[in-house]
C-alpha cells in the first residue's frame, strides 16, 4: 500500500490525561481523508504531533515509508506538510503575495523581489484554480478568499500533504461548494489532504476513507462509501443519534416580540440593520437565515440593548425595549445565549458557578444586603450544573478549564432557568459536537412548547431548518424573505441568502 | 502543574532567586554575602528597636500595595497610587491641624481625610476613563506631578506660614503611640499597622464578599461580559478608581499622622507609591499576598540601612535584589517553564 503518511500507534498524554491512545492514522496518496471526531476527542493534539508542536510518547511517524521524527513545524513543512488553521495565520494589512512570501521571500539584493513573488503565486494560483487577487489586501478580501491564501501558502512552501482544520465552519454554502471543487483539484494535482471535521455531511461529499477518535483513542478506520452519516456518528458519539429533532407543530399564539421599521448602525457607523420588521410569537422558533455580516449581530445587539438603535421600535409584550439599558430589558424577559460565549457569555476567569449567577447574582436570595449568600450561590450553580448536565469537576471549577459544549450548557443553563418570554439564541451551538447540538436544540425546543418564544440565528442552514418553525432571511440588514421550514429547499435558503428575489413575484415579505 | 501551585511557588522562587543574585553580586564585589545578608537581617528584626521600624516602614507598603493591587483586580492600573499618597498625606495633616477635636473624632476624621483626598485624586482619571475613554496609565503618571507641586504649594503657602514643614498634628489626631514607642526600644512605630492589616481585611471583604465586589472582579475581567450581564460598566471603573485611591490615601496618612506627625515639601516623589506596585506584584494582587510582600519590602529597605555599617555593603544592593526579584515575578513564565522541565526531567 502506497501511504505518504502512517501515524503508527501514537499516546500523547498531558498531565492528568492521555489525549491521543494508541491512534493510527494512514494517509494514502492522493486521497481525502476525514479525522472525524467530537470536539476534546483528541484530533487536533494528533495534528499537532503530526506537525511537530508535540512529541509523542510513544508510536512512530513515517512519511512516504521512512521513519521521521519531527520536532518542530519546520521539519513538518521540509517534509511536504503543510496546515491550514480555522483560525487564519494572516497579516492584516498585508497583500496576499506579501503574505504568501512571508518568511521565505526571493530576495533582489537586500530588498524583496515582489515582482518575481507575484510571479510566482499567480502561477500556483493559476495551477491550481485558486482565485486570488496576488496584489489585494488581506483585510479587503473575503473569508473564503483568505482562505484560499492559507492554502497557497502551503502550496508555496512546497506541501504535498496538506491538514485542513474545521475548514468549513467560517464559510458560506456556496463557498463550500468552491472549497469541495479545490480539493478535486489538490487531488488531481497529486495532493493528499487530512480534514479534520464533525461535520458528517463533508465527509460524506468529498472524502475517501475516514478515521474516527472517540475520548482519545483510535475507533475505527472506514471507507466513506458504503457507510451512512448515521452510521458515522454513532462512532464518534459511541450511540445512537438523533438527526431530524423530534418535534411537534408549533402552536403560535400571541406575538411575544414585535421589531418594526428598526434602523441599527454598526460599530463603523455604516446602518446595518435597514428598516427591519420582524415578529416572534409565542410558541414558536423562528430562524434568522443569512451569510454573516448582514446585520445580524447589530439586530441581536439592539434586542438586548448592548447597542442603541437609530430609529424604529422593538416591543416585547407591548412593552418598548429600545430605550432600556441591558439589565432593564434582561428583568423584562429576555434571555440571551450570545454569539461570542468567550466574550460575552462568560467572564472567563470567574468560576462556572459565579458564571450561572452572572445575571441574578444582585438579586435575593443571592444577594443580601450588598452582601453575597455563598451559600445560595453555589447551590442555584450546583442544581443548575445538574439539571443541564454540564460536565465540571465542581461548581469552583474556572469556566476557561470547561469544554465549549460544557460552557454553552452552563449559558443555556443561566438564560433558561430565569424562564424568558424571548429567548434569542445566536449561534448556540457553534463549535459544538454531535451529543451537546442534540441537547441545545432540545432546549430550544422545550422551551418553545412551554409556550415561550425564541429567536434563533445561525449560519448552518441544516440547523435553521430543522429547529425553526418559520424562517425569516435577513439580507443587507432587512427581511427579505418568511419561508416554511418544511416547504424549503438549503439552495432556496442560500440563493435568498444571497440577495436573489423570491419567484413568487409580489409576495409580501414583511411580516 | 496546577496554577494555584504556581502562584504561590513563582513569588518565593523569584525572592530566592533574588537573594542568590544579590549574594552573586556581593560576591564579586568583594563582600561577604553571608555578613552582608546578616547584617541586613540583624539591621531589620535583629532588635526590638530595629523590628519597630521595620513594622512602621511595612505599615504604609500594605496600604500602597492594596491600592495597586485593588485597581489591578478589577481591570486598571493605577500608576497614580504616588500622588495620591502624597494629597492624602497633606490632607490628614491638614486636618489634623485645622480642628481641635477630642482624639476620639479627630483622629478617624484627619484618616478619612486622608482616604477622601487620595480616593478624589484617583476618580479624574477614572472618570476620563469612563466617559472619554482616556487611558488611566497616563493620567494618573500626570496626576502624579500635579500632586507633587500642587502639595508643596498647599504646605508653603496654605498650610504653613512660607515654611518647609507644617507644624506637628496635635496628639488628638495623632497616631504616635506612646506604648509601641516603648515597647520597642523608642522606635518611631505607630498604630498604623493595625489599620493596615485592618485594611487588608477590608480589601478582601469587598473583593470577595460584596455585591459590588463581584462586579468589581466581573468589569475587570471581562467588560463585554459584564455589560452583557446589565453591569455598569463605567460607573464600576470610577468606582474602583476611587477605592484604589482611598487605600493609597491612606498610606499617606500613615506618614503624615504617624510615621512623621507632620507634612513637609517634598523635592521628589516618596517612591512608596510606586513600590506598592512592585509590592502588588509579588503579592499576587490578593491581600494576604500584599501583607507578606510588603513584609517583606519592608524588612529590605530597613535592614538596608543598617548594612553598610555592619558589613561595608552599600545599601543600594537591596535595590538590586528587589530589581531582580520583580524581574522574575514579572518573567514568571520563565519559572514557570523551568519548573516544567525541572518537573519532566525528574520524571
Amino acid at each position: 500500500m502506497d501511504y505518504v503518511i502512517e501515524m503508527l500507534n501514537i499516546r500523547k498524554e498531558f498531565p492528568g490525561i492521555v489525549a491521543n491512545d494508541n491512534i493510527t492514522l494512514q494517509l494514502k496518496k492522493g486521497e481525502i481523508h476525514a479525522l472525524l471526531g467530537e470536539n476534546g476527542a483528541g484530533k487536533s493534539t494528533l495534528m499537532n504531533v503530526l506537525f511537530g508542536l508535540y512529541q509523542p510518547e510513544q508510536g512512530e511517524i513515517k512519511v512516504k515509508g521512512k521513519k521521521v521524527h519531527i520536532t518542530n513545524p519546520n521539519v513538518a513543512n521540509e517534509l511536504g506538510i503543510g496546515m491550514v488553521h480555522q483560525h487564519f495565520m494572516l497579516v492584516e494589512s498585508f497583500t496576499i503575495t506579501e503574505n504568501i512570501v512571508l518568511g521565505i521571500e526571493p530576495k533582489k539584493g537586500l530588498t524583496i523581489d515582489m515582482k518575481k513573488a507575484e510571479k510566482e503565486v499567480q502561477a500556483i494560483s493559476d495551477r491550481y484554480g485558486l482565485r486570488v487577487d496576488a496584489t489585494a489586501k488581506i483585510s479587503d478580501i473575503s473569508v473564503g478568499m483568505q482562505q484560499r491564501v492559507e492554502i497557497l501558502k502551503t502550496l508555496y512552501r512546497g506541501a504535498e500533504m496538506l491538514i485542513f482544520d474545521e475548514p468549513t465552519a467560517v464559510l458560506t454554502p456556496q463557498e463550500i461548494n468552491e472549497l469541495t471543487q479545490i480539493f478535486r483539484t489538490l487531488i488531481k494535482e497529486g495532493k493528499s489532504i487530512i480534514l479534520i471535521t464533525h461535520k458528517l455531511k463533508e465527509i460524506i461529499e468529498v472524502c475517501d476513507r475516514v478515521t474516527v477518535i472517540r475520548k482519545g483513542v483510535g475507533i475505527d478506520t472506514v471507507d466513506v462509501e458504503g457507510t451512512t452519516p448515521n452510521e458515522l456518528a454513532s462512532l464518534m458519539v459511541g450511540r445512537e443519534v438523533l438527526f431530524n429533532t423530534k418535534k411537534t407543530p408549533a402552536q403560535p399564539k400571541e406575538t411575544v416580540l414585535d421589531i418594526a421599521k428598526l434602523n441599527v448602525k454598526d460599530s463603523r457607523g455604516v446602518m446595518s440593520v435597514k428598516d427591519l420588521d420582524l415578529t416572534v410569537r409565542a410558541g414558536e422558533i423562528v430562524g434568522i437565515a443569512g451569510v454573516d455580516g448582514n446585520g445580524q449581530s447589530e439586530l441581536i445587539e439592539a434586542i438586548t440593548g448592548l447597542k442603541k438603535s437609530s430609529s424604529g421600535s422593538i416591543k416585547l409584550n407591548g412593552k418598548e425595549l429600545s430605550s432600556l439599558k441591558p439589565r432593564k430589558i434582561t428583568e423584562s424577559g429576555v434571555g440571551h445565549i450570545p454569539q461570542d460565549r468567550h466574550k460575552h457569555g462568560l467572564v472567563l476567569d470567574f468560576s462556572i458557578g459565579d458564571n450561572m449567577l452572572l445575571q441574578t447574582y444582585y438579586q435575593s436570595p443571592y444577594s443580601k444586603r450588598s452582601m453575597l449568600n455563598n451559600r445560595e450561590i453555589n447551590k442555584q450553580a450546583k442544581k443548575l450544573i445538574a439539571e443541564f448536565d454540564v460536565r465540571t469537576p465542581s461548581e469552583w471549577t474556572e469556566a476557561r478549564a470547561l469544554s465549549g459544549g460544557n460552557q454553552q450548557k452552563a449559558i443555556i443553563g443561566r438564560e433558561v432557568d430565569r424562564n424568558p418570554d424571548v429567548l434569542i439564541a445566536a449561534q448556540p451551538t457553534r463549535g459544538l459536537d454531535v451529543g451537546a447540538i442534540e441537547f441545545i436544540h432540545q432546549r430550544l425546543i422545550d422551551q418553545r412548547d412551554k409556550g415561550k418564544a425564541v429567536l434563533l440565528l445561525s449560519f448552518e442552514l441544516d440547523e435553521i431548518i430543522n429547529v425553526s418553525d418559520r424562517i425569516a432571511v435577513i439580507y443587507e440588514g432587512s427581511i427579505v424573505a418568511i419561508v416554511d421550514p418544511k416547504e424549503t429547499t438549503e439552495q432556496e435558503l442560500g440563493l435568498l441568502m444571497a440577495g436573489s428575489k423570491r419567484k413568487e413575484a409580489g409576495e409580501d415579505t414583511h411580516v | 502543574m496546577s496554577n494555584r501551585v504556581l502562584t504561590i511557588l513563582i513569588p518565593i522562587i523569584s525572592v530566592l532567586l533574588g537573594l542568590i543574585v544579590g549574594a552573586i553580586v556581593m560576591s564579586v564585589s568583594g563582600f561577604n554575602p553571608i555578613e552582608g545578608y546578616g547584617a541586613l537581617i540583624k539591621g531589620a528584626v535583629g532588635d526590638s528597636f530595629y523590628l519597630g521600624e521595620t513594622i512602621r516602614q511595612i505599615t504604609p507598603y500594605i496600604f500602597a500595595g492594596l491600592a495597586v493591587a485593588f485597581a489591578f483586580r478589577t481591570g486598571l492600573f493605577n500608576i497614580g497610587v504616588e500622588g495620591q499618597l502624597l494629597v492624602g498625606w497633606t490632607a490628614s495633616v491638614w486636618v489634623g491641624l485645622a480642628f481641635d477635636l477630642p482624639k476620639i473624632i479627630h483622629l478617624p476624621m484627619a484618616v478619612l481625610a486622608g482616604a477622601l483626598a487620595g480616593a478624589l485624586w484617583a476618580f479624574i482619571p477614572g472618570i476620563l476613563k469612563a466617559r472619554l475613554r482616556v487611558h488611566e496609565v497616563i493620567v494618573t503618571i500626570m496626576m502624579n506631578y500635579i500632586a507633587l507641586h500642587f502639595v508643596n504649594y498647599l504646605i508653603r503657602y496654605v498650610i504653613s506660614d512660607e515654611q518647609n514643614t507644617t507644624e506637628r498634628v496635635p496628639e488628638s489626631a495623632s497616631l504616635k503611640s506612646p506604648l509601641l514607642e516603648t515597647l520597642t526600644d523608642y522606635s518611631t512605630l505607630h498604630y498604623g499597622i493595625f489599620l493596615a492589616l485592618a485594611g487588608a481585611i477590608v480589601f478582601w471583604v469587598i473583593l470577595e464578599k460584596t455585591t459590588s465586589g463581584f462586579e468589581l472582579r466581573s468589569v475587570g475581567l471581562n467588560q463585554h461580559a459584564s455589560e452583557y450581564a446589565g453591569m455598569n460598566v463605567n460607573r464600576n471603573i470610577v468606582l474602583s478608581m476611587v477605592i484604589s485611591g482611598a487605600f493609597a490615601g491612606l498610606a499617606g496618612a500613615m506618614e503624615g499622622l504617624g510615621t512623621f506627625g507632620y507634612g513637609f515639601i517634598h523635592d521628589s516623589f516618596s517612591g512608596v507609591g510606586f513600590d506598592g506596585i512592585a509590592v502588588a506584584l509579588l503579592g499576587g494582587n490578593i491581600a494576604i499576598g500584599v501583607v507578606l510582600a510588603a513584609a517583606l519590602f519592608g524588612i529590605l529597605k530597613q535592614g538596608a540601612l543598617i548594612m553598610p555599617l555592619e558589613s561595608g555593603v552599600p545599601t543600594e544592593l537591596v535595590e538590586i535584589v528587589i530589581a531582580i526579584i520583580i524581574f522574575f515575578v514579572a518573567s514568571s513564565y520563565i519559572i514557570a517553564y523551568l519548573l516544567r522541565r525541572f518537573k519532566k526531567g525528574a520524571n
